[in-house]
C-alpha cells in the first residue's frame, strides 16, 4: 500500500516522470473480440451493432479510453458451436481484454463461459438472459441493453393500459423466447388466449396464422427477432390478419431493420423499448446523426446498444487509465458507467444489468417520409431493474 | 377446431407439400435411376432461389425473373453432371455423400462470392395481399399461387412420365438399370436431362419459396433433410411415391404444429404440454418415416417391384 501512495505523490509532484510510469505499467492497446450474427436472415441485427460499435471507435478517433483498439470480427453464422469456437479463438490466441457482440442469447450462453473461465469482461451489446441476472450471475457479465425480460414486461404493462383483453402470444422456443413471454404475462392483467412456441429461426408461420385467426384474439405479442419478424409480419399482413387485430411488438420488432422490408405495413405499430431516435439527449442526437452520416441509414436499438457497448469499455479503459490488467479496478470502472449513454440515464444493478427507462413508441413518418419509430408520452416504466436481481449474490 | 381452421391448415399442408416435391421429385429420380446419393440437390435449390432473386432484380418482373431462373438453373444442373457428378456414378455411397458435401460447400461459399450471403426477393404486389375463398376464410394469393403451380407442375411430371418415350425410358431405368442400358438406351444422355429436370424443379421451388422464407446462403440444407425423409416413405425412384410422401410430410408437418399442442393441451398439464408440444411437433415428421420404415421398409410406392 505504502509505496503506492508514495508513487501517486511523486507522481503529482514530478508529472513528466508519472507519466512515463503510468505508460509503463499501462497496456499499449485494447483488444475487443466482437463475435455477431454477420450472415443469414438475422444478419442485419450483428451488422447494427458492429457498425454502431465501430462508428464509436472511428469517432473516438480509432482508441478506447486513450489507447488504440484493436477490434478483432467474426460472425457466428447463427450458430453457437461457432460462437463458442470464436470466444475460444479471441480469448485464447489473440488474448483480447474484452469480449462483445452477441446478439442471441442461445448463443452468448454456449459462449460465454469461454470469456468467465478466462476472467475476460462481457459486454453484452444485446442478449441479457434470465439466468445471468439471477443465480448465475458473474461479475465478468455486464449488459448494456436491458434484460431479456424487460421491453416484453414494458409491452404487458402497456397492453394493460390500452384495455386489451384477449392476446394471443408466440415466441421462438429457446431462452430468450421464454423470458420474454413470461416477462409479457408478469405485466399483462387480461387473458392470454394462446401461447405458441415455434422453432428458432423458422420462417414459415402458415400453420401459427392460421391458429391465430381462429382464436380471434383482440392483439398478437410477437417475439421475433430479425428474419424471422420480418417474415412473421408479412405473412400477418398478407393473410389480412392486421384488419381483425392490433400488432404488438417489442421494440427490436418493429425498428428500422424490420420496417426497411416490410415497409408501410408497419405503420401505426406500437412497440417498447429503451431507447428511440427522438430521444432529446445531446448523445443521442450525435450518435443518430453520425451514424445515418457513415452508413446512409438509420440506427436501430441494436445500433444503440453496440454504440453504448463501445462508449462503456471506453469509460472504463479510461477510468482505469489504460491498466487493463487491474481486472478489479476495471470491474468498478465498468460498473460506474461513467459516459453519456444515448438512451439517457441509467446504472448498474448489483447484478450489472442496467436499471433505465422504458419508452411506449409508435411507427410513423417523419419529416422526409421515412418510417421511424417515435416515442409516445410518458415512459411505461421508470428506473425499472429486473425480476431475478434478488437471486444473484454479487454486491 | 372449427371446419374453417382444418381447412386452412390443411392448405397449408398442401402448398408445404407441393413444394417439397418439386425438390423430392428430381432427387428422387437422381437417386432411383442413377443410384446416386447427392447431397448438392438443396444447392441446386438455393441456385435457382439466388438466380431468380437476380433475375428479378434485373429484369424488374417477378414472372420474367422466375421464368429465366428455370433454365440458367436447368444448365446449371447440367454442367454439374457432365464435368463433375458423373464421374461418381461408379463408386460407392459413401464417396457420393463425401464428394457432394464438398459440393455443397464448394457451392454455398461460391454463392457468397457472387451474390453475397442474401439476395431480397419480394411477391409481386398483387399477390400480397389476402383473398377470400369462402365467407370468412381468407387466404394469402401468393400461397394460392404456390399450390397452383405446384399442381401444376406435378400434373406435367405426371403426365412426362407416363405418356413420353423419355418418361419410358426413366420408369425403365428406374425399375431395372442394367436391362434398360443391355436394351439399348442412351443411359449418360438420359443421366444428364434427368439432372436438368431436377435442377429446374429446384429452382421453381427456390424461386416460389423465396419471397416466403429467405434466399440466403444455406437455405438448401434443412429442407434438403425433409426431401431425403420424402423420397424414403415414399420409395426411391418413384414419382408417384415422391407425391405422396411430400403431401404426407406437409401434412404432418403442419398438423404436428398445430393439432398436437391442441390435444396435448387437453390431455396434459399446462407446463409440460408447453414444453413438449414445440418438442413433438419437430420430430413428427421423423416419427412418420420411422412408422413408415417399420411397416414399408421399401417405402410406400417403391419402383422396383
Amino acid at each position: 500500500m505504502r509505496p503506492a501512495v508514495l508513487r501517486t505523490l511523486t507522481a503529482a509532484a514530478v508529472t513528466a516522470t508519472a507519466l512515463s510510469a503510468g505508460a509503463a505499467l499501462a497496456a499499449d492497446k485494447v483488444k475487443v473480440g466482437f463475435v455477431s450474427t454477420l450472415s443469414g436472415p438475422s444478419a442485419a441485427l450483428g451488422v447494427d451493432i458492429r457498425d454502431a460499435f465501430m462508428l464509436a471507435v472511428k469517432l473516438n478517433g480509432g482508441k478506447l479510453g486513450g489507447l488504440p483498439a484493436e477490434v478483432i470480427i467474426g460472425d457466428d453464422q447463427f450458430k453457437p458451436d461457432v460462437g463458442k469456437q470464436l470466444f475460444e479463438k479471441n480469448i485464447k490466441r489473440d488474448r483480447v481484454d474484452f469480449m462483445t457482440g452477441v446478439v442471441f442469447s442461445n448463443i452468448m450462453l454456449a459462449a460465454v463461459p469461454e470469456a468467465f473461465d478466462s476472467k475476460t469482461f462481457y459486454i453484452s451489446p444485446n442478449a441479457a438472459p434470465s439466468p445471468l441476472a439471477g443465480k448465475e450471475c458473474n461479475p465478468y457479465f455486464f449488459a448494456v441493453s436491458w434484460p431479456n425480460d424487460a421491453y416484453h414486461e414494458a409491452a404487458g404493462q402497456n397492453a394493460t393500459n390500452k384495455g386489451f383483453k384477449k392476446v394471443y402470444l408466440i415466441a421462438p422456443n429457446y431462452q430468450a423466447g421464454k423470458d420474454s413471454l413470461a416477462g409479457f404475462k408478469r405485466y399483462f392483467k387480461g387473458q392470454v388466449a394462446g401461447e405458441v412456441y415455434t422453432k428458432l429461426g423458422q420462417l414459415d408461420y402458415s400453420a401459427e396464422l392460421a391458429e391465430v385467426r381462429a382464436a380471434k384474439p383482440d392483439a398478437v405479442y410477437t417475439f421475433l427477432p430479425g428474419g424471422m419478424g420480418i417474415n412473421f409480419i408479412k405473412q400477418f399482413v398478407g393473410a389480412g390478419l392486421s384488419k381483425d387485430m392490433s400488432l404488438l411488438q417489442p421494440g427490436f420488432g418493429a425498428d428500422q431493420d424490420i420496417i426497411r422490408p416490410v415497409g408501410d405495413a408497419m405503420l401505426g405499430t406500437f412497440d417498447t423499448a429503451h431507447w428511440a431516435l427522438d430521444l432529446p439527449n445531446a448523445a443521442n442526437k450525435k450518435f443518430v446523426a453520425e451514424f445515418e452520416k457513415e452508413y446512409k441509414r438509420l440506427p436501430s436499438v441494436y445500433a444503440s446498444q453496440g454504440y453504448d457497448a463501445a462508449q462503456l469499455i471506453d469509460s472504463a479503459v479510461r477510468e482505469v487509465k489504460g491498466k487493463i490488467e487491474d481486472k478489479d479496478a476495471v470491474r468498478r470502472a465498468l460498473k460506474a458507467a461513467k459516459f453519456q449513454s444515448v438512451r439517457g440515464d441509467f446504472k448498474f444493478n448489483t447484478n450489472q444489468y442496467p436499471i433505465q427507462n422504458y419508452y411506449l413508441r409508435v411507427v410513423g413518418k417523419d419529416a422526409q417520409g421515412r418510417l421511424v419509430n417515435k416515442t409516445l408520452g410518458e415512459p411505461i416504466f421508470r428506473n425499472h431493474g429486473d425480476a431475478y436481481v434478488q437471486d444473484c449474490g454479487m454486491k | 377446431m372449427s371446419g374453417l381452421l382444418l381447412l386452412e391448415q390443411s392448405l397449408n399442408g398442401l402448398q408445404f407439400g407441393l413444394m417439397l416435391f418439386l425438390l423430392a421429385a428430381g432427387l428422387t429420380l437422381v437417386f432411383g435411376i442413377m443410384d446416386m446419393i447427392n447431397l448438392a440437390h438443396g444447392s441446386l435449390y438455393m441456385v435457382g432461389a439466388f438466380l431468380a432473386a437476380w433475375f428479378v432484380q434485373l429484369t424488374g418482373s417477378f414472372v420474367a425473373g422466375v421464368l429465366l431462373a428455370i433454365p440458367a438453373a436447368a444448365v446449371f444442373g447440367m454442367v454439374l453432371e457432365t464435368t463433375l457428378l458423373r464421374s461418381l456414378y461408379a463408386r460407392d455411397h459413401l464417396s457420393q455423400v463425401l464428394a457432394t458435401f464438398a459440393l455443397i460447400l464448394i457451392i454455398n461459399e461460391g454463392v457468397r462470392m457472387v451474390w453475397g450471403s442474401d439476395l431480397p426477393l419480394s411477391a409481386p404486389a398483387a399477390l400480397s395481399g389476402p383473398v377470400e375463398l369462402l365467407p370468412g376464410l381468407y387466404y394469402p394469393a401468393y400461397r394460392l399461387l404456390i399450390i397452383g403451380v405446384g399442381l401444376a407442375l406435378a400434373l406435367l411430371l405426371y403426365l412426362l412420365v407416363t405418356q413420353t418415350r423419355m418418361g419410358a425410358l426413366v420408369r425403365a431405368g428406374a425399375s431395372n438399370r442394367e436391362m434398360a442400358m443391355a436394351m439399348g438406351v442412351d443411359i449418360r444422355r438420359l443421366f444428364t436431362a434427368v439432372f436438368g429436370i431436377g435442377a429446374a424443379l429446384c429452382a421453381v421451388a427456390g424461386a416460389m419459396l423465396g419471397p416466403l422464407l429467405a434466399v440466403q446462403v444455406g437455405m438448401g440444407e434443412g429442407i434438403l433433410i425433409l426431401a431425403f425423409v420424402v423420397i424414403v416413405i415414399g420409395g426411391i425412384g418413384s414419382i408417384r411415391g415422391a407425391l405422396v410422401g411430400s403431401l404426407l410430410v406437409g401434412f404432418v408437418d403442419t398438423a404436428g404444429r398445430t393439432v398436437l399442442p391442441h390435444l396435448f393441451r387437453e390431455f396434459l398439464p399446462p407446463q409440460f404440454a408447453s414444453a413438449a408440444g414445440p418438442a413433438v411437433a419437430s420430430i413428427a415428421v421423423y416419427l412418420l418415416m420411422a412408422v413408415v420404415l417399420f411397416v414399408r421398409p421399401q417405402g410406400l410406392f417403391p419402383a422396383r417391384g
